[in-house]
């Protein structure tokens, strides 16, 4: 291969993969944001697999198939909702809890479709004139799915909202000190469920995009463990939209190369890179500024209540 | 929150043993019945599905052997992470803890040249070094630099996932096993016994009973057992009166890292005799020990009875694999569910809820 050629499958492949990774992130920052751990992220996904498949593979509309993706994680999400906000449970067991429903279930109900091939995906695109572009053309403009362009249009969006707009100083203000946005007028317990429900359902389409348009199929398990990898990669991008950008398409490059480069570094090694630079991050901004400034929500997984205790 | 004036909510002050039984036996009895709708909705009576599981896991020898074994990587993790949650500390690691366990075992069994007598002590030991290592690490990231736990010991969980693949297919890969991704099998000396026909390496299993009852007496009835209790209940409290939070901290992870190492230990020395894939070392003993301790309310001796009841459970899956046709998953929906009414029940143990009569208002 030569390295123009190596180069433009390094970014398109990067791109396609790295998208539900971002849909996912996205979705997580938000619920994060708001002071909602949600460890259900796996769990989410695979649900919304399975039903954007099932969908779609009834139907023949693939995004018919994408939106009842979503649609399934948003309601699924909702338990976890339900669990860490109105009865204040243990946020962390609570989004366990929704990974080992959501991968139980879709072992399941998806055993009838196991192995069956999508025939009607979602189909690539390539945009006009930019295509033409020598090297960055085919790169970034060819045959790719129109959700890569959704996904890097709503980063945007969404980082312009949580910084931008009163509601995004609504989100920070009760993931930092839901006390404070509570006098100020602030229904917190409504903020807390929108944000876990905006989670849920871009993990839901994140897992659809998946089944119905990276790799048009069903398996079980076949988000194998992306779900967690979202959960470092909110961390990575220090719970900011724009670096959660970077950050997935930084981590499905390092995952792209570690099948090209099989035979000069172990996949497995580059595969363990998501993980160890997560830990990275948090041992560095746990001191000084960095902190304050770029930490977690103070209110994570701290469920609120109005004056007692 | 708002509440309708007919109903009455009071702050339960201690609720006794009798109250926390009842609502934990509640919460399982209503996974059960959500379960069992799902059942239906299959086509298969829940009673028969039930009833097979019960036959199966407890009906036969094998049944109940089954059951045991798989109830002791649970029972040695859930007692270990009854100590880290009573610190407070959210051990989600346990899953990596248990497979660097069994990494450290297969290294010694294979490489070390160590004679045979020496083989299985030496394996228990860095087991349990291992797993304590892999827990200490993210305690001493959280007491001295304040960092997530539940955080680190995750992504912890898939550093030594990645290990482990990575071992079995290129450094440690077996010679012998023509293209597996296997390590060679351990010579004899460096496997366990087990009690004849049967897969319960016994030896694990009274390791297991022991830790149980050992850490009971410590957290109910020494010095150190009082002092995680307060780093866990009152941090503050802890450091008024002098108790180090590092040193305690690392004491609980290093407890509940090393016992899950111990289990890695066990399930390549007892079941595998070789290092393997780590999903077929493990299916999630990790995860579930969690459930298991958090019914056992933090108390070790509970969890050898949780512990059991989750190895009934794990064995149930593969009954109605062959009985129903259900696939193995339907584990994961039980533990799913048994853990979202376990959590959603505690409402009930910390406040008394009470209809109100018309006369009282």
């Amino acid at each position: 291969m030569t390295w123009d050629s190596w180069i433009i499958a390094t970014i398109s492949r990067t791109l396609a993969y790295g998208t539900p990774l971002l849909l996912a992130t996205l979705g997580e920052i938000y619920a994060e944001r708001s002071g909602v751990l949600n460890l259900g992220v796996e769990g989410m996904m695979i649900l919304g697999a399975l039903s954007g498949f099932s969908t779609a593979y009834a139907t023949g509309n693939p995004w018919l198939g994408i939106l009842v993706a979503g649609a399934v994680g948003g309601a699924f999400s909702l338990i976890h909702a339900f669990a860490s906000v109105t009865l204040r449970a243990n946020q962390v067991v609570s989004g366990l809890a929704l990974t080992m429903l959501g991968l139980g279930l879709s072992g399941v109900l998806g055993r009838r479709w196991e192995g069956w091939p999508l025939m009607t995906p979602l189909r690539e695109i390539s945009v006009p004139l930019l295509e033409k572009i020598p090297v960055v053309g085919p790169a970034f403009f060819k045959d790719q799915n129109l959700l890569v362009y959704i996904a890097v249009l709503l980063a945007i969006v969404m980082w312009f909202v949580l910084y931008r707009t009163r509601i995004g100083i609504s989100i920070r203000s009760v993931g930092e000190d839901p006390a404070t946005a509570d006098s100020l007028g602030v229904n917190v317990a409504v903020v807390r469920y929108l944000c876990v429900f905006v989670g849920g359902v871009l993990a839901g389409v994140a897992g659809g995009y998946l089944s119905v348009a990276y790799r048009p199929s069903w398996t079980d398990g076949m988000t194998a463990g992306m779900g967690w990898v979202v959960i470092a990669l909110t961390i990575f991008a220090f719970w900011n939209p724009l670096l959660g950008l970077f950050g997935s398409f930084f981590f499905a490059m390092l995952f792209y190369l570690s099948f090209s480069l099989q035979g000069v570094l172990s996949p497995e090694l580059l595969r363990m890179m998501p993980y160890i630079l997560a830990i990275v991050v948090l041992v560095a901004v746990s001191r000084g500024t960095l902190q304050k400034r770029m930490g977690a929500p103070s209110a994570l997984t701290i469920p609120y209540t109005r004056g007692e205790d | 929150m708002r509440v309708p004036n007919w109903l009455e909510i009071e702050r339960r002050p201690k609720p006794s043993a009798w109250v926390v039984l009842g609502i934990s036996v509640g919460a399982i009895v209503a996974a059960l019945i959500v379960a069992g709708v799902f059942f239906q909705a299959f086509g298969v009576s829940p009673f028969k599905a039930y009833g097979d599981i019960l036959r199966g896991a407890l009906g036969s020898k094998l049944g109940i052997t089954e059951t045991i074994r798989r109830m002791i990587p649970l029972l040695l993790i859930g007692v270990g992470l009854t100590v880290a949650f009573r610190a407070l500390f959210w051990n989600i690691g346990a899953e990596g803890q248990l497979l660097v366990g069994a990494i450290a075992a297969s290294g010694i069994a294979l490489y070390s040249g160590l004679p045979g007598w020496m083989l299985l002590p030496t394996m228990f030991l860095t087991g349990f070094l291992a797993g304590g290592l892999w827990g200490v690490v993210p305690g001493l990231w959280k007491a001295k630099l304040g960092i997530n736990d539940v955080i680190t010991t995750l992504m912890l969980n898939y550093v030594a996932v990645f290990m482990v693949e990575w071992l079995v297919h290129s450094p440690w890969k077996g010679p012998t096993m023509r293209g597996f991704a296997y390590t060679d099998p351990f010579v004899p000396a460096a496997t366990l016994q087990t009690i004849a026909g049967t897969r319960i390496h016994w030896f694990t299993l009274v390791f297991g009973v022991l830790a149980a009852v050992l850490l009971y007496i410590m957290v109910k009835r020494t010095r150190v057992g009082f002092e995680v209790r307060v780093v866990g209940e009152n941090p503050h409290a802890a450091r008024f009166s002098g108790i180090s939070q590092v040193k305690i901290t690392v004491l609980a992870m290093l407890i509940s890292g090393g016992l899950a190492g111990v289990a890695g230990v066990g399930e390549v020395a007892g079941i595998h005799h070789m290092l393997l894939s780590p999903n077929h070392i493990s299916m999630g003993y990790g995860y579930t020990a969690i459930i298991v301790a958090w019914l056992a309310r933090r108390n070790p001796l509970a969890v050898i009875l949780t512990a059991f009841l989750f190895g009934v459970i794990m064995r149930g899956g593969d009954v109605i694999k062959v009985s129903v046709g259900l696939p193995f998953q339907m584990v994961d929906v039980f533990n799913g569910l048994i853990l979202f009414f376990l959590i959603g029940s505690e409402i009930f143990i910390r406040y008394r809820i009470r209809i109100r009569r018309k006369a009282a208002v």
